[in-house]
């Protein structure tokens, strides 16, 4: 099964770009990311930037309507994902409680509809 | 006439192999929802071909493959080609399994779904009842004291979520086993104590949910036997249902387990509860369950003894509160010192008590009521007594603890 594991955290512990102080929160992070890897359950996972980068977007009545900032604004934010292939939930929640961000963040899986070709 | 005995066959094979069925049509799929339909088609084939050319030697395997059939069918009405191909293998191999007369009990696995932790607390309990004895929701609904809609819907999401959410038929692994039980044995015993106070509250023609709840607490016990909480579990709700007829006064009164008729006690499910609890103790991992059967224990011994040994309750609810935060055992504790002469001690546990959690509470009110009354705080007894019983649903309760209130002086 594959899984879409959404990582939210408090923004102090998510890894930020031209941060030096983060060296030390980028090599967790790069050591769950080769973890992952090296067990063959990862198929893509991303860092996103701070929400305040973000643009949400809605088409109303033929137009654009765009705000400045994330879909839902939280105290923990959408830091970043994983695509987990892994035999069932439990699997995933293994992983999940591995993951730097599940002691002070939240982890939340998602099941991956797998469409059947042809099917 | 003839038509009477494969009639009953039917509903026999539904009764006792619905759980067992229904585990193996949904282990693989994790669909509980489709193999619930496709059991269902089973019966009503089995209802009207019995009757026409008799009852098959195994109903069991008879009723698991036309079960199997009728999902097929469905796949390919669905033209899930990919899904039907595996389907097929899926029944040459419970084939020859069948053939070999050993049908897996898969309803532990069953079981270990329903009570996921992934899964809401609250429906683990209403989705054993129905995923293993076959329970229509109306009647879980009415034992929960949900809207039938609500609970039909509880269930139906419930379910999506363990076929979708890929939550594994499967035994835990040793390590996670104990805790993923513990959400087991709880969920099995919430349904007993709503199905005790239904019975206690309606009579005997409630005792159901109370019964079945054993039934299943006699089923983790006999598919966990290394469990030492699979069968204190069972102790306890045997220690429940032994004293369920001394309860009562036949008027309908409540009447306190220290106070009850012994010759009202079910002999047979003290023995066994006894038995039981001797088996969980030689698995030497004592918890929860274990600790409050040995307290019932103690107030069966009564029986023998002509009396209840409070000292050796107060010490057993002090271990208690070592294992479960919850209120209720700090309750006993209170209770039980003050009925062993220590009720200075019993007014110190309850004063520990967070005062906005136990406000609405009314056992807390009801002993709160009784230590004061034996430490003669007179004043502090009547208002507890009244808020006791203010807070009561079910009116011989109440009646009990106005006459309680009636003996305080005045």
């Amino acid at each position: 099964m594959q899984y879409l594991m959404l990582i939210y955290s408090k923004p102090e512990n998510t890894v930020q770009q031209d941060d030096t102080q983060n060296d030390a929160m980028g090599s967790v992070w790069g050591a769950y990311t080769k973890a992952l890897i090296d067990a063959g359950v990862m198929l893509s996972g991303e860092a996103l930037h701070a929400p305040s980068t973000a643009t949400t977007m809605r088409m109303r009545g033929g137009d654009r309507m765009l705000h400045d900032g994330p879909y839902a604004d939280t105290k923990e934010h959408l830091g970043g994902f994983y695509i987990l292939n892994v035999p069932d939930l439990d699997a995933a929640l293994e992983w999940a409680a591995k993951c730097p961000a599940a002691p002070t963040g939240a982890i939340e899986l998602r099941p991956i509809v797998e469409f059947t070709i042809g099917g | 006439m003839e038509n009477q005995e494969p009639r009953r066959a039917a509903e026999l094979a539904a009764r006792l192999s619905y759980g067992r069925l229904l585990a193996i049509l949904s282990a693989r799929s994790r669909d509980i929802a489709a193999s619930e339909d496709a059991l269902s088609g089973a019966f009503v084939k089995a209802l009207e071909t019995w009757p026409v050319r008799g009852v098959p030697d195994n109903p069991e395997a008879w009723l698991l493959t036309v079960a199997r059939r009728g999902e097929l069918d469905r796949m390919r009405a669905n033209k899930r080609a990919a899904a039907a191909v595996s389907h097929i293998a899926l029944l040459e191999e419970e084939r020859t399994m069948l053939a070999a007369q050993e049908m897996a009990d898969e309803r532990l696995k069953l079981i270990f779904a329903c009570a996921h932790p992934a899964i809401d607390e609250s429906v683990r309990a209403p989705l054993i009842l129905q995923t293993v004895l076959g329970v229509d929701a109306k009647r879980i609904a009415g034992a929960f004291l949900v809207a039938p809609n609500t609970m039909g819907v509880r269930l139906s999401r419930a379910k999506e979520k363990i076929a979708r959410a890929g939550i594994a038929f499967a035994i835990p692994e040793t390590e996670q086993l104990a805790g993923r039980a513990q959400s087991v044995l709880e969920a099995i015993y919430g349904a007993y104590t709503l199905g005790r106070e239904a019975a206690d509250a309606g009579g005997p023609s409630q005792s159901g949910l109370a019964l079945e709840a054993l039934w299943l607490a006699s089923l983790c016990a006999q598919l966990l036997p290394d469990l030492a909480e699979a069968h204190g579990l069972f102790a306890l709700i045997l220690a429940g249902e032994a004293r369920r007829k001394a309860r009562r006064h036949p008027s309908g009164g409540f009447v306190p387990i220290g106070e009850q008729d012994t010759a009202l006690w079910d002999r047979r499910m003290v023995a066994d509860c006894k038995v039981a609890l001797r088996r969980a103790a030689s698995l030497n991992a004592p918890g929860r369950f274990q600790i409050e059967a040995a307290i019932q224990c103690v107030h069966l011994d009564r029986e023998k003894t002509g009396m209840t040994d409070w000292k050796a309750i107060a010490t057993l609810y002090e271990q208690l509160c070592r294992f479960t935060p919850a209120i209720g055992a700090r309750l006993g504790l209170a209770a039980a010192l003050s009925e062993a002469g220590r009720a200075q001690e019993g007014a110190a546990v309850l004063e520990a008590l967070p005062a906005g959690r136990v406000e609405t509470h009314q056992p807390f009110w009801a002993v709160s009521a009784q230590i004061n009354a034996r430490l003669g705080r007179d004043a502090a007894a009547q208002s507890a007594f009244t808020r006791a019983i203010e807070l009561s649903d079910d009116p011989a309760v109440r009646a009990f603890l106005a006459a309680r209130q009636a003996q305080l002086p005045h």
